[in-house]
């Protein structure tokens, strides 16, 4: 009943491995301006800089996190690259095409193959549709299973992978817990079998015990069917634990990109060393004697120049 | 034995639903001595920010509190009629909420609402209640109290906010401060601002503290005393040390794993607690982690006690530590199982 | 989908004992005003030896004070009443939630223009709305019954477009339009089955409305004419005799009231069952 999936999967890493280039995702310079209050006939007013000049890129199978505060420009980023939202400048190139300004019809394909999962898992899923509905969704915008039988054949292998019940597709959303709900839509995103999903926040909701759960889950998959991840948190523990690499945003920009344990264990960029002595440490005699950094932006800001520099192989940091 | 300033014993509340009677609250019980601070961590549903608002007497419709006894200094709580309670709330127990902005009135100055509680409970002047709101905000450290006293609740950010939330409860300097995840809506930047704030306060004034959170992060910081909370009942309470070093209950235990280690062994795999919390509808008898517990055996279809563990005042709602004061690892070498 | 639903639905109503009556007191008003041609009575004779004669054997609801039977023309009244708070309803609902959703949904310069217009009209006072329709629409009730509509959608339109607006941000809509599903699809799918609640409601209020508006429609000579009766106008008509006939007023009064409360109750059966998350708690 896997097979169905497994086979496919095989299929799509092989398309993949077929390309020379290693990059999957390629951002550069992406900029998104939102307009803050508009006038009575709707023309804009002011302007809230969300992202501001953004650069990375997501190797093919990694899981790149994207970590930063409220505000900082991380989800706005994630939504750009799953084109919810024109860009304001700059370009995102998956798989060698540039994404930025194509249609939606030229988009479709695209569509299927960029996926994402969000943070909520209450309004994450339609109340009113059940479970099949959910997950058969994308199948039928991108006509994966014509006849209705195939798709609930394929959707009950979907839940049975993730962890739930084949009998749980008749059932609506509001029967299951935040950690089954956030499966849902793993399940769903991985309908349309994806080369590249978009994690929001996937795990800040849900409890301790079962965000490792879930974390798990997201890592078997990635393995099973050759998925990249851009994994976006606040939680810096998670992040680091999931993470090949992590970008460190703050005020639209990226000021750090790492590997993960370079940058947990050398961080360079101030606002870097404020966020990381900032976690909670779930052990009373490391938390009494460690004590928070904290990051003035007007010093930084000083310092003028904002570009990305390498300061060490794979190292990256802002205005250093 | 320090002198306990707060007491509750087997406290019980339901919510009664179309489904039927939710048992939020079976049987809870802890202490709280003056200069405490005592955490109650759980997950969602655990019933902590019912115990808390429980104690408030803030258990309003389709809520209802059963049965159980709280006592302040002595004096019960239960029942106790309204105009009493005024002069509790606020004054001698204070209140912090997670969410700051509905706590504050967005159309008087930050000003006028700290000093108005300063009013109300010390009987302080319009001019003296001002002035003591200005340190009041000076102490929580936010910058320019003068100026900022006059400015608007939304002229704040979330983490300040938080700040003057605090500033108000601690200004009628109470003997309890109860804060419901006070910090689980800021940034971990703020969080751990704030968190160090309480810690100052705390060896400042002698205010007894009782943090609810689901963050053991939060816990291993700040608190000395912990409850851990599962489905409504205690499974464990002893000190911060006892909780993390000398664990006794299963679930203690699987809430620390599922946590991702610290330092360089960062691709082990978590290890998470299977399965979910049970409905707390028509609850089964026995204990109430048996099924998700991988150390589970016969016993547990009956409800445990509280039993002695290793360390000072430590407890846990759990079989295997009958039969003598140890922790769970020795009780699981004694049976001869590794931990799993 | 939809099956289970309706189950819901369904449900909900044997579990509600009002939702039953409220269901009699319809199927009995409509067939009442279906078959009122089987009265002996005609609702327009007059008979001035007869006028203003209490409720009684010979005149169940007693005479008006051209002495026509009451009770007759409750029952021909109740046709047009029925009528036109009925559809009246159901295309000030369509047109205020297609102007709504439109409007909500694709936000900037066309949700300005379509608001704008809403507020203009709003803002118009009915009457110079009526006389000048009056001059193009001839009098009948199916121009009654678009005049009502033209009245009354610009309400249930603001409520729809709030409530979308704010739907629009849900993460499910988000996902659907990340997944490449089309505008209408979204409205469709995701959009208006969790309005249903909210239409529902403003729907059922807008019955009253209509009902109430027919009378004073009706009363302007637009619309019904006399002498046919209509239960607004039969309310109209009992203004003067308040005092001394207490029963021009309470009949026609309670019908409304009635037929208000029953498709209020209805309205709130639907909206819990249409919304399984009420249900259960």
């Amino acid at each position: 009943m896997s097979d169905i999936l497994m086979n496919d999967a095989i299929s799509s890493k092989g398309a993949a491995s077929g390309a020379k280039n290693d990059v999957l995702v390629d951002v550069r310079n992406l900029k998104k301006h939102f307009t803050k209050g508009t006038d009575i006939w709707g023309r804009s007013k002011d302007v809230l800089k969300a992202v501001d000049g953004v650069s990375f890129q997501i190797r093919r199978g990694e899981t790149f996190g994207l970590v930063g505060e409220s505000g900082s420009g991380k989800s706005t980023v994630g939504r750009c690259l799953i084109r919810l939202y024109d860009y304001t400048a700059g370009e995102v190139l998956f798989d060698g095409t540039d994404i930025s300004k194509l249609g939606d019809k030229q988009l479709k394909p695209y569509r299927r193959r960029i996926q994402t999962i969000f943070q909520d898992p209450y309004s994450s899923l339609n109340p009113g549709m059940n479970v099949l509905d959910l997950i058969g969704e994308p199948m039928n915008i991108h006509g994966l299973h014509k006849s209705g039988e195939e798709r609930k054949e394929s959707v009950g292998a979907l839940l049975e992978r993730v962890g739930l019940k084949r009998e749980h597709m008749y059932r609506y959303a509001h029967e299951f817990s935040g950690g089954q709900r956030q499966r849902i839509s793993i399940a769903r995103a991985l309908s349309v079998r994806p080369d590249f999903v978009v994690c929001d926040e996937p795990i800040s909701a849900l409890d301790v015990s079962v965000q490792a759960q879930v974390i798990n889950m997201l890592e078997d998959l990635q393995a099973e069917f050759g998925l990249t991840y851009l994994f976006i948190a606040h939680d810096l523990s998670m992040v680091r634990h999931i993470s090949d690499r992590i970008g460190v945003m703050y005020g639209g920009r990226l000021v750090e990109v790492a590997d993960s344990d370079e940058l947990y264990e050398n961080p360079l960029h101030p606002y870097t060393k404020a966020l990381l002595s900032s976690i909670p440490i779930p052990d009373p005699r490391a938390a009494r004697t460690s004590s928070p950094l904290i990051y003035d932006p007007r010093g930084a800001a000083a310092g003028g120049d904002q570009e990305l520099k390498e300061v060490s192989p794979g190292h990256y940091v802002a205005g250093y | 034995m320090t002198e306990q300033l707060l007491t509750v014993d087997n406290l019980r509340v339901s919510f009664h639903t179309r489904a039927g009677e939710n048992q939020a609250v079976r049987s809870v019980s802890f202490r709280v001595g003056a200069g405490d601070t005592l955490g109650i961590v759980g997950e969602s549903g655990s019933g902590k920010s019912v115990t808390a608002k429980a104690i408030m007497d803030l258990i309003a419709a389709p809520g209802e509190v059963l049965g159980g006894e709280i006592r302040f200094r002595g004096e019960s709580l239960r029942g106790l009629p309204q105009k009493k309670w005024r002069q509790l709330r606020g004054n001698r127990i204070a209140m912090v909420f997670q969410d700051p902005m509905t706590s504050l009135n967005p159309v008087k100055t930050i000003g006028y609402q700290i000093a108005e509680v300063l009013r109300r409970h010390k009987g302080l002047g319009k001019e003296a209640a001002l002035k003591e709101s200005v340190n009041m905000l000076r102490k929580v450290g936010i910058n320019e109290p003068e100026r900022r006293v006059h400015q608007y609740p939304h002229e704040f950010s979330g983490g300040m906010r938080q700040r003057v939330m605090i500033a108000m409860a601690l200004s009628c300097d109470p003997e309890l401060l109860i804060a419901d995840e006070p910090t689980t809506a800021l940034d971990v930047t703020i969080q751990a601002q704030l968190l160090d704030l309480l810690t100052q306060l705390k060896q400042q004034s002698d205010t007894a503290i009782v943090l609810i959170t689901h963050d053991l992060g939060v816990v291993a910081k700040v608190c000395t005393r912990v409850v851990v909370m599962y489905a409504g009942m205690v499974m464990e309470e002893g000190t911060v040390e006892d909780i993390f070093y000398r664990t006794g209950h299963p679930y203690t235990q699987g809430l620390l794993r599922s946590l991702p280690q610290r330092g360089g062994a960062n691709r082990e795999r978590l290890v998470p607690i299977e399965g979910s919390p049970p409905d707390l509808i028509d609850p089964e008898p026995g204990c109430p982690f048996r099924e998700r517990c991988p150390y589970a055996f016969e016993k547990c279809g009956e409800l445990p006690p509280m039993l002695e563990t290793e360390g000072d005042g430590h407890r846990s709602l759990c079989w295997l530590l009958e039969g003598g004061k140890r922790t769970l690892a020795q009780a699981l070498e004694e049976r001869g199982e590794a931990a799993r | 989908m939809n099956r289970s639903k309706w189950r819901n639905v369904g449900a909900e109503l044997m579990a509600n004992k009002a939702g039953i009556v409220a269901i009699l007191v319809l199927v009995v008003f409509a067939l009442a005003a279906a078959f009122a041609f089987l009265s002996s009575k005609d609702p327009n004779e007059m008979n001035v030896m007869e006028k203003l004669r209490h409720p009684g054997a010979a005149h169940w609801f007693g005479t008006d004070d051209y002495g026509r039977d009451y009770f007759a023309r409750a029952l021909y009244g109740g046709r047009v009443s029925l009528t036109v708070g009925f559809l009246a309803m159901i295309l000030s609902t369509g047109i205020g939630v297609t102007i709504g959703v439109i409007s909500g949904y694709f936000g900037g310069l066309i949700d300005s223009l379509l608001m704008r217009f809403v507020e203009i009209i709003m803002s118009i006072p009915s009457f110079l709305i009526l006389l000048l329709l009056s001059i193009y629409l001839k009098p009948s009730i199916g121009n009654l019954i678009v005049i009502i509509s033209l009245l009354m959608w610009m309400n249930i339109s603001r409520i729809v477009r709030a409530e979308t607006m704010s739907l629009k941000e849900r993460e499910y809509v988000l996902y659907a339009k990340a997944s490449g599903q089309s505008s209408f699809g979204i409205i469709g799918r995701h959009i208006l089955p969790n309005l249903v609640s909210v239409i529902i409601v403003s729907a059922t209020n807008n019955v009253a409305s209509a009902i109430m508006m027919e009378s004073s429609l009706s009363f302007l000579g637009f619309g019904v004419q006399a002498p046919n009766a209509t239960w607004g106008s039969m309310l109209n008509g009992a203004q003067g005799l308040m005092f001394s006939s207490p029963y021009l007023a309470i009949f026609p009064g309670l019908l409304i009231f009635l037929t208000v409360l029953s498709f209020n109750v209805l309205g709130d059966i639907l909206r819990v069952g249409f919304e399984p998350k009420l249900g259960k708690r």
